[in-house]
Formats: C-alpha cells, structure tokens, sequence
C-alpha cells in the first residue's frame, strides 16, 4: 500500500483489536493502555507525522525476493523453536510456579492492595518501574531538544486565523467532543485513583488524560490549546513526575528501609504501602501525561512551522 | 497434537509481517509502522504466555482462586508506555531528515549523502 495515511488507519484498528485481545487474555490493565495509545495516541503522531512527511510513498526499486527468504528463515526457526513450549492456557506451565504464586498468594497480606497488577508494578517491582519513567521522560525531553521551535506573537495570530477557517468546517465535531472531554478527563481521574481496586493506575490514566487534552488541541486549534495548556508548566510537570517518585524512595531511605520500601513510610506497613502507591503512582500520571502531551505539541507546532514556511518559499 | 501451540504461531507470523516492512521498505514512517507491528507481536507473545485456563483477571475477588500470571502483564504494561513515547521520538528524526533533506525515502537520502561526499 502506497498511501501512507491509509496504513496510518490500518494500525490504528490494529490496536485497537490487540486491545480487545488483550481483554479477552483477562489483562485489563493492559487493554485499556493499548486502547488509549495504540489506537489513540499513536495513531495521531504517526497522522501530524505524515502530513509533515508527505502522504505517499514512492515505489522501491530494490527486489524484495532476498528479504523475503531472510524473513521466511527466520520464521521457519522461530517456528521450530516453539515445538518445545507448553500449550497455551496450561496451568503448569513454568512462567506460572516461580514468582507469580508468592504474588497471588501473600501480596494481599503485604500490601493490602486487591489489584495485584498495580501492587507488583508500583511496590514488588518499583524500581524497574521508575526505570521505565525516567525513560519515557528521556523520551520527551529528546522530542523537545530534536524538533522544539521558538515562535513570536504576531506568528501565533497567522496561525490563528487559518484555524478558524479550518474549524467552521467541523461544528458537528466540536460540539460533540466538548460534551465528551470532561467526561473522557473524568474518567481518567478515576483511573487514577480507582488503580488499587479495580484495573487502572498511573500509566494508564496518564495516557488517557493526554488522550483527551490532544483530542481538544486538535478540535479547536493549536493555539487555543496553548493558551489553556501552559508549555512550560507541563514540562515542569514531567520533571516533578520523576521528582516525586524519587523522593518516596529517598524517604523510605532517610527511615532507615531500602529504597522505595513503603512499610517505613507510616507506623503500620500495610498502610505505609497504600500511601506509597498512591504517591508513586501520582508521579507515573504525571510523567506520562506531560511528556505525552510536550511530544504532541511539539509535532504539531513543528508542522505548522514547516507548512508555513513551505507557503511562504513557493 | 501440535494444535495447543497455535498462540506462538500467530505471534510469529505477526513479528515476521512486521519484520518484512521493516527490512523491504524504504519509507521511513513505513518502517516505524512495521517496528510497530513487530513490537505489538511481543506484547501478544506474553500476555498469551500469562493466560491461564479457566483463570480470570489478576484483582483477588472472592470466589475465585485462579488468576493468571500478573507479572507479564505489568511489563507489558510499563513497555506499551515506553514504546509509544520511543516510537515519537522516532517520528520526530523522521521529521528532521524530512526537514534536511526533503524526503524520507531511504534510498534518496542515501544518493544525497554520496553526491556531498
């Protein structure tokens, strides 16, 4: 297919099928993250990435008869390899009688907390959890250092009054999503802080948080959503994600624990766990949404720079 | 008899698609897309490992005593995140080459790098 917007939908419904199936494997937690990014955010920078890009792509010159044995060998051996694996749903296959029972089994009495996903993600496995939030923070920041535009004012009206032309055009739209926005925010709150009880937690509700801010800036213009959203505040807000996370740590530290060991943080360890998660967790939901969101208004702002400038040069 | 393993083979099917894209196309975005794909086949590759027969969602309710394994969904998780936030930053070089070079065609890009030299 040489018509890169349709390839750019095709995934889109790619993901949102893995999110399905990701339900129907009973990891909720899992769908509703792929819900939100494969089929939203995804979707949306690879569309700001094509109209900057250029929407087709040109044949391939080159024979893809190599790549395709290459490609047909390394299945064949994947597919040899797994001749050896215990069947799908087997109760006694190894990945289930190692860890998971002790997490099944007494996370519970240690942490308190029913979903147990959000117990190994924030408590069993915290570090490795703050692991993936510096690195989704290192992320934004290179988006912001690689396509980061400075702009003037009077640019900001020129841009202003193509979007109102452009906008009149998608009344029916607009009404709509300003109906669905507060609730769409609404609900991520509750993801938030529903992620001891039920499916959810920060990663999750960052997504879909951003989800719907991203939603509205491409609703209602750019600049509209500049103004209500504060460029410099969300990027301190990533920074204080990381910084509030790092300093549950550091706490449970100075009191005399291992790093990020929540029992210290109050007299009674299981309540010590709950106020743990919910800071870290706090920290992840931060993280996620403002870097999700500098990365968006970076691509479009770059865009808008290059089709302006690209106007003006022909 | 070797039906039971039907899961394995839909991921590498899935992995080798994405796999193809990557290795056949010239387009840049074309081969995020393809990364994609393949990265997707990961994430089906363990949470088909972590189901288990008759378990259900891994939040401890009473009446039930089969979960399955949570800990391949809370790294799939956390790599769902990471990966949306690498794939940008693999649009936005896109957009810079695009911007340099004015295409994102591999093979074009490499004449330009060899007429400079």
């Amino acid at each position: 297919m040489k018509d890169l917007f349709a390839v750019v939908m095709l995934s889109g419904i790619y993901g949102l099928l893995s999110a399905s199936f990701f339900v129907t494997m009973d990891a909720v937690d899992v769908a509703i993250t792929e819900a939100a990014v494969g089929a939203g955010i995804a979707t949306l920078l690879m569309l700001v990435a094509v109209t900057m890009t250029g929407r087709y792509e040109q044949t391939a010159s080159h024979r893809p008869v190599w790549v395709l044995v290459v490609v047909l060998v390394t299945g064949g051996l994947l597919l040899y390899g797994t001749l050896d694996m215990p069947y799908f749903g087997s109760v006694d296959a190894p990945a289930h009688l190692h860890v998971a029972p002790r997490y099944i089994n007494d996370s519970m009495q240690e942490i308190g907390v029913s979903n147990i996903v959000t117990s190994v993600l924030a408590s069993y496995r915290g570090f490795d959890t703050l692991g993936e939030v510096v690195v989704i923070f290192a992320a934004g920041i290179g988006v912001l250092a690689l396509l980061s535009v400075a702009r003037r004012p009077d640019e900001d009206a020129e841009i202003d009054s193509i979007n109102v032309s452009m906008h009149e055009k998608y009344l029916i739209l607009r009404v709509v999503a300003k109906i669905l926005i507060p609730f769409i925010l609404l609900f991520a709150l509750y993801v938030q802080f529903h992620g001891d009880y039920g499916p959810g937690g920060g990663f999750q509700a960052g997504v879909i948080f951003a989800a719907a801010i991203i939603l509205y800036s491409m609703l209602f213009g750019m600049s509209t959503a500049r103004r209500v959203i504060n460029q410099p505040l969300i990027q301190l807000l990533s920074a204080i994600g990381v910084l509030i996370y790092g300093s549950v740590g550091l706490i449970s530290l100075l009191n005399g624990g291992n790093f990020l060991d929540y029992n210290l943080l109050s007299g009674d360890p299981v309540a010590g766990q709950h106020i743990g998660i919910l800071l870290v967790e706090l920290g992840i939901g931060c993280t996620v949404t403002s870097v999700m969101l500098i990365i968006y208004f970076n691509f479009a702002g770059r865009t808008e720079d290059y089709m302006r400038n690209g106007r003006k040069g022909a | 008899m070797f039906l039971g393993l039907y899961n394995y083979w839909i991921v590498v099917v899935l992995m080798m698609i994405g796999f193809y894209i990557v290795i056949a196309h010239g387009n840049l975005v074309k081969k995020i897309v393809g990364l994609n794909i393949f990265q997707t086949s990961v994430f089906i590759f363990y949470i088909s490992v972590s189901n288990i027969d008759g378990g259900t969602a891994p939040i401890l309710t009473e009446g039930f005593n089969r979960y399955s394994n949570p800990l391949p969904h809370v790294l799939i998780l956390t790599a769902i995140v990471v990966g949306i936030a690498t794939t940008a930053l693999g649009l936005a070089l896109a957009m810079r080459i695009r911007e340099a070079y004015g295409s994102i065609e591999e093979e074009e890009i490499q004449q330009r790098d060899n007429r400079e030299c």
